[in-house]
């Protein structure tokens, strides 16, 4: 066997690894720090891919478009983040399951919505010219697109952490999570806490939509193509485990890959879900677990 | 709960309904759609039972409804295709020989079977393995729906074998009976409004016995069920295989009734269109899932066909205001009204704006 046909699908694997990393990102922080199960998530995720789009009608030089709309499709799928917050999942936090079927609903509404405001076959989302090239690792032409969803994933993956680890928001993100009670009494407002969580993981869905939008299509029915394996990778990593997130999704990103290059891409999908599905039969709560006292 | 002989009467005319006065008011084809709603009530009375009663989100029921389907659909088109090989696996191949899983479902007795004992083993490996490590919750809920969205890529990608997303269809007969004639057709109707009445009384049964009291123990609190002794994960392993024989029966009758199944009426979004019906009709009562998924199901061959775009805002909208306004959907809203009543200054009552909006769904 020669040596690019064992390096392709870990190169390859390795881009949809961070690719699933950043639409579990966000997940893994309303999901793991709030307990909030949001299935609309992949919405938000094709809320950020149409707004690279938008950005792109009105700055047309697409080597700029792009590094503009990360930040504007973070801003805005955050912003829809925080209208499903306030008008509804605030309602709902002694609820958990129920959280799951509102926003399965709402996902359903937002779907609809993106069919009938843009085009029912997708829009284009231009490629940077400065995405365009390769880069030659033993022998296999690397495209440079995959590379860049990898260091976007690495920097957002960075800037979550630190941001938990050493800003005061972070702080009072952790102290909600450990404790809530006790953080109340000790003068953090809970309620602006978890705007502020939500906020941010959907925002890093819209970033994901972007990471999405140069390298597959740009539809109403992307975002339901991301649920359902950012979820695994979250369960399959951990709730609340950054680290176990990260090690998931490139796991599940590069099995994929191998899965696809020794069969088919559709069953490489079945085997891949089959892989998390059995994984979380052996460990039920993931690749690290945090210690609780809870009984279950 | 007190007072069986309510529940039962209400099933009594509920089945003088469906098999006395429907087959005689109804046109042919309302007749044949509501023999599609029968299919899907008789999956959402096992969705009550899994979810309603024993708090297991299951998300997944296509996985069984497939189940059903297909070993029916493979029946029935071996039946038409006779000694010959099925017309679409020759479309690609002329002298692609029958796939060894299709052999024994030339046998109707094995077929009846296979519908019967195919999602018993596989809900029972899948909820011993599940309920045992103790899965729940959300994570049960997205496991399940992951098997339900790999099921449906694996049938829609090996489409020599399964027909594809085309899916299986032009079924002639149906054991024998030529499924063209209308009197074979009023008897596959009363055979699924019959199963449905079936599951009805065999739920009543369920949940007015001790096992029933300790399904919805279970579901309240896990943990005290364990300290007094009992197993709750057997308790919950039974309520499921129970929903998923169901699931593969209602799967089963779809079949012969609808003329075709694709691997869309069992993927991601018909198993959330399930969970639709049982959470707008009230999941844990004895008729709520049955007659909600009959309304959802009458909004989708209606409203979906007419006007698709606003069936699908109007099912997002009801997962919406169902979960967030009437968690126990419409039939706890008799007694809401009657507690609203009872006190004259309770709390603004939520129901109101939801019961509008549902009532407008449903006219």
């Amino acid at each position: 066997m020669h040596v690019d046909a064992l390096i392709a699908p870990l190169l390859n694997g390795s881009a949809q690894g961070a690719l699933l990393l950043l639409a579990a990102l966000g997940l893994s922080l309303t999901f793991g720090q709030m307990g909030v199960i949001n299935m609309a998530h992949g919405e938000f995720l094709m809320i950020g891919a149409f707004a690279a789009y938008l950005v792109q009608q009105v700055i047309t030089a697409s080597d700029l478009s792009i590094p503009v709309a990360l930040p504007v499709a973070f801003v805005v799928a955050g912003l829809f983040g925080l209208l499903l917050e306030v008008t509804i999942i605030q309602w709902m936090y002694r609820r958990p399951l129920d959280t799951l079927l509102v926003t399965v609903g709402v996902g359903l509404i937002l779907q609809q919505a993106a069919l009938q405001i843009f085009p029912s076959q997708g829009v284009p989302v231009e490629k940077p010219g400065w995405l365009d090239g390769q880069l030659n690792i033993l022998g296999y032409e690397w495209p440079l697109r995959q590379l860049f969803t990898i260091l976007l994933a690495t920097v957002c993956v960075a800037a979550l952490s630190a941001w938990l680890k050493y800003t005061s928001f972070g702080r009072r993100i952790r102290a909600t999570v450990h404790n809530r009670d006790l953080a109340e009494t000790s003068g953090i407002s809970t309620r602006t806490v978890d705007r502020l969580t939500f906020f941010t993981g959907s925002g890093l869905a819209g970033v994901a939509g972007v990471a999405a939008s140069l390298i597959g299509g740009t539809n109403s029915q992307m975002g339901a193509q991301y649920i359902i394996p950012a979820f695994l990778v979250v369960a399959a990593g951990g709730i609340g485990q950054l680290k176990g997130t990260i090690i998931a999704a490139w796991a599940v990103g590069v099995a994929l890959s191998y899965f696809a290059y020794w069969t088919t891409g559709s069953l490489a999908q079945v085997l891949a879900f089959i892989l998390v599905i059995v994984f979380l039969q052996l460990r039920p709560q993931g690749l690290f677990t945090v210690r609780t006292r809870s009984l279950a | 709960m007190t007072k069986p002989w309510i529940s039962l009467s209400g099933i009594g005319a509920f089945a003088v309904l469906l098999l006395g006065v429907a087959p005689f008011v109804l046109t042919d084809h309302w007749l044949n759609n509501l023999g599609k709603y029968c299919c899907w009530a008789i999956a959402a009375v096992g969705i009550g039972l899994a979810w309603g009663r024993g708090g297991m989100l299951v998300m997944g029921q296509g996985v069984f409804f497939a189940l059903g389907a297909y070993s029916m659909a493979m029946h029935l088109t071996l039946e038409t295709a006779g000694d010959r090989i099925p017309g679409f696996m020759v479309l690609y191949d002329p002298l692609a020989p029958l796939p060894a899983f299709w052999e024994p479902f030339r046998s109707a007795g094995f077929t009846l079977l296979a519908i019967v004992v195919l999602p018993v083993v596989l809900a029972g490996v899948l909820g011993y393995a599940l309920f045992k490590r103790r899965v729940k919750g959300a994570y049960f809920a997205i496991l399940t729906q992951a098997l339900a969205v790999a099921l449906a890529i694996l049938i829609s990608s090996t489409i020599r074998e399964t027909g594809g997303d085309t899916g299986l269809s032009d079924f002639k007969y149906f054991f024998g009976y030529v499924l063209n004639d209308p009197a074979n057709k009023l008897m596959v109707y009363l055979i699924a409004a019959g199963l449905l009445v079936v599951c009805l009384l065999a739920v009543w049964q369920l949940y007015r016995s001790r096992f029933g009291e300790l399904l919805v123990a279970t579901r309240d609190a896990e943990e005290r069920v364990r300290f007094l002794g009992y197993d709750p994960a057997n308790v919950k392993l039974v309520a499921f295989v129970v929903s998923a024989l169901m699931a593969s029966i209602g799967g089963a009758m779809f079949v012969p009734i609808v003329g075709i199944i694709t691997p869309a009426e069992i993927g991601a979004a018909a198993s959330i269109m399930m969970i639709a019906g049982v959470a707008f009709g009230g999941r844990a009562s004895l008729f709520g899932p049955a007659l909600g998924a009959m309304a959802v199901g009458w909004g989708q061959s209606s409203l979906g066909s007419t006007w698709p775009e606003g069936w699908t805002y109007i099912l997002g909208l009801l997962f919406v205001v169902v979960i967030l306004f009437l968690p126990n959907g419409l039939s706890s809203l008799p007694a809401r009204i009657a507690a609203a009543r009872r006190k004259p200054d309770p709390q603004p009552t939520p129901a109101a704006p939801a019961a509008a909006v549902l009532e407008e769904v449903r006219s």
